[in-house]
């Protein structure tokens, strides 16, 4: 690190633009015009002439910064606003009050020389033609980001072998499975190889090896460019998988931002430690622990404050009959489940509504 | 762009022919609805057209209307703001105005090169009823005028659909402008026989008014350019008010794309 920055004293200039976070967003609100459409015909005919409105907060004032290189989770209940922050960020919608840049522009200004720098993929919608084979869009967005043909082929095809999906480019994309469709997908978003990747639930219903596969592809690609991502999800796989950093949203606000390390570390109470006996224990001598527990069969499921853990393990380890003993952590999806739970139960929130 | 569009075009290349000749169904009814006209009355011509100019007039606005009408334009353009396709276009740097001209440039193509033969046979067998062949300076105001009414029902259209993003569903206000274009563009009939008709405006005449109006440039004007109706300076006048039109409705469609956009809310996930 001392090396890189001497040397990047000799290029002010190169210093102070790669020094710049990618993303500063501060105090961005978005707020939508609803109108209810209210049920039965006379309500209807009484609506034509006077329609019931209402605002609605998808975001409240949110800040961020992400540095050059980080994979960013963004975390949050169905309607938290996790969708609108991608499409603010991306310039797809502007928004009510509030600043952000993003590679140094507005990207609501949406001026070309920001969009040939970053992709969006959002999980059901396709950039690729349907009716023709994905290498016909590829040539497209070839001609759309000005690629160098070299140079495009030569990323195309690395994509293409990291997914292991050369045989599918010629094939018309409507002929595709979803998991197949979505690496094509991603190989599309990344031909022009942008600096920042926004991923809209990339593996939302994909089985668990192409998410595997796309894991493995994502993190290579992100390494081996340096590429700043903010993904957004609901599968603790990806963010165990891919992030060091989680942002987690709820009714529109930032309820947590820091590393996966801390939030483990500051969420969790307990260890979760299991035990393995040659035979179903009795329960009562189990209960008498003094831990919260769960017998199943053979195994014992405890709950132990973390301070606790290392005055609890040794009897427990010198206990008759025991086979085996395991601690964990408790699983991520507890942990975030807990504090969504804790975002919703702050004052009530509105919430997302796509009209 | 071009290449791929017309790669895509080319999927559906089916329904193509049958289209093609469908379009011709509906002038046999306008040829035998103006011979039984023509034979009710004794005159040998109306408002300046004779029978045969007639059936001339409307095989020449089904050309102009294969270079100005735009099916499916408007209301592909609201559908992809309904449904948020239309979001790719706001990510990749690439003008999406631009983009559906390329890509209806290249539909058009593709369709004349289809078309060429079946309008070549009718046009052929009904050589008859045409006047002999105009002048070479007439022929090139002609070209002209079918490359402008392309341009101008373009970005008519474009800017219709752009209506999506302040209302859901377009599908009506397009059935009214088709209304409207059906009756003042010259379709339904050459719109110099409403010259007789007084406006309501003083010293002018329903023709008067429909002649300022741009719907005329997308099948009228053509046809009355290759028939002779008008010559010289007229000529001259209509096409510079055809070409006023054409920017009137470029920057109609830009406006109207840049405060759309600034009010899309994404919809559509």
């Amino acid at each position: 690190m001392v090396f890189a920055y001497n040397s990047s004293m000799h290029n002010a200039d190169a210093a102070a633009s790669d020094a710049a976070p990618v993303i500063r967003v501060a105090g961005l609100a978005k707020e939508y015009r609803v109108y209810d459409k209210p049920e039965g015909l006379m309500a209807s005919v009484r609506s034509l002439f006077h329609r019931e409105s209402r605002l609605v907060e998808a975001l409240r004032g949110v800040a961020l910064t992400v540095e050059r290189g980080e994979f960013v989770a963004l975390l949050g209940p169905n309607g938290a606003g996790k969708t609108t922050l991608l499409k603010l960020l991306s310039g797809i919608i502007t928004p009510s009050r509030g600043t952000a840049t993003v590679l140094g522009h507005v990207p609501w200004e949406r001026a070309d020389d920001f969009r040939r720098r970053f992709a969006l993929v959002m999980g059901q919608r396709n950039q690729l033609w349907w009716d023709l084979p994905a290498a016909e869009s590829f040539r497209l967005h070839q001609e759309i980001y000005r690629i160098d043909p070299a140079q495009f082929a030569r990323t195309r095809d690395e994509l293409v072998d990291l997914l292991g999906v050369r045989k599918l480019i010629l094939q018309p994309v409507r002929e595709l499975s979803l998991g197949e469709r979505m690496k094509l997908e991603l190989v599309a978003a990344l031909l022009h190889e942008p600096e920042v990747l926004f991923l809209d639930e990339p593996t939302i219903g994909l089985d668990v090896v192409a998410q595997h596969t796309i894991h493995t592809f994502l993190r290579h690609v992100q390494t081996q460019r340096q590429m700043t991502v903010i993904l957004t999800t609901h599968y603790m796989k990806d963010v165990a998988a891919l992030c060091e950093r989680l942002v987690v949203i709820t009714g529109g606000e930032i309820l947590y931002d820091g590393s996966l390390a801390e939030v483990v570390d500051r969420f969790t109470t307990h260890k979760i430690v299991t035990l393995d006996f040659d035979e179903e224990p009795d329960r009562a001598a189990v209960e008498r622990l003094g831990f919260p527990c769960e017998v199943r069969g053979p195994r014992v499921i405890l709950r132990i404050d973390r301070t606790r853990i290392a005055d609890a393990l040794p009897p427990l380890l010198r206990g008759e009959g025991v086979r085996d003993v395991s601690v964990e952590d408790v699983p991520l999806e507890e942990i975030v489940a807990e504090l969504f739970r804790a975002g919703a139960a702050r004052p009530p929130r509105v919430t997302e509504v796509v009209p | 762009m071009l290449a791929i569009a017309i790669e895509e075009r080319l999927v559906y290349r089916g329904d193509f022919a049958l289209g093609t000749l469908m379009r011709f169904l509906p002038i046999v009814t306008q040829v035998f609805l103006w011979t039984a006209v023509f034979s009710a009355t004794s005159r040998g011509d109306i408002a300046g057209y004779s029978r045969n100019d007639i059936v001339a007039y409307y095989l020449l606005t089904m050309l102009s209307r294969a270079f100005s009408s735009m099916p499916g334009l408007a209301g592909g353009i609201a559908r992809s703001i309904r449904d948020g396709s239309i979001k790719k276009f706001l990510v990749q740097p690439v003008d999406y105005v631009a983009f559906l001209l390329a890509t209806r440039v290249a539909h058009k193509l593709v369709y004349y090169v289809v078309a060429a033969i079946p309008f070549a046979v009718v046009f052929f067998l009904c050589r008859g009823f045409f006047p002999p062949a105009p002048d070479a300076a007439t022929v090139a105001a002609f070209l002209l005028s079918l490359v402008l009414s392309f341009l101008l029902g373009f970005f008519m259209e474009a800017t219709l659909g752009m209506l999506g993003f302040w209302f859901m569903e377009v599908s009506s206000i397009v059935f009214g402008y088709m209304l409207v274009q059906y009756l003042l563009s010259g379709h339904m009939f050459p719109i110099d026989m409403l010259a007789g008709i007084p406006s309501g405006l003083p010293g002018t005449t329903l023709a008067d008014v429909v002649t300022w109006l741009p719907f005329q440039f997308t099948a009228f004007f053509p046809a009355a350019v290759w028939l002779g109706k008008v010559q010289g300076g007229e000529l001259v006048r209509l096409l510079v008010l055809e070409v006023a039109w054409v920017v009137v409705m470029v920057v109609a469609c830009r406006v109207a794309w840049a405060r759309g956009t600034r009010r899309y809310s994404g919809f559509g996930g």
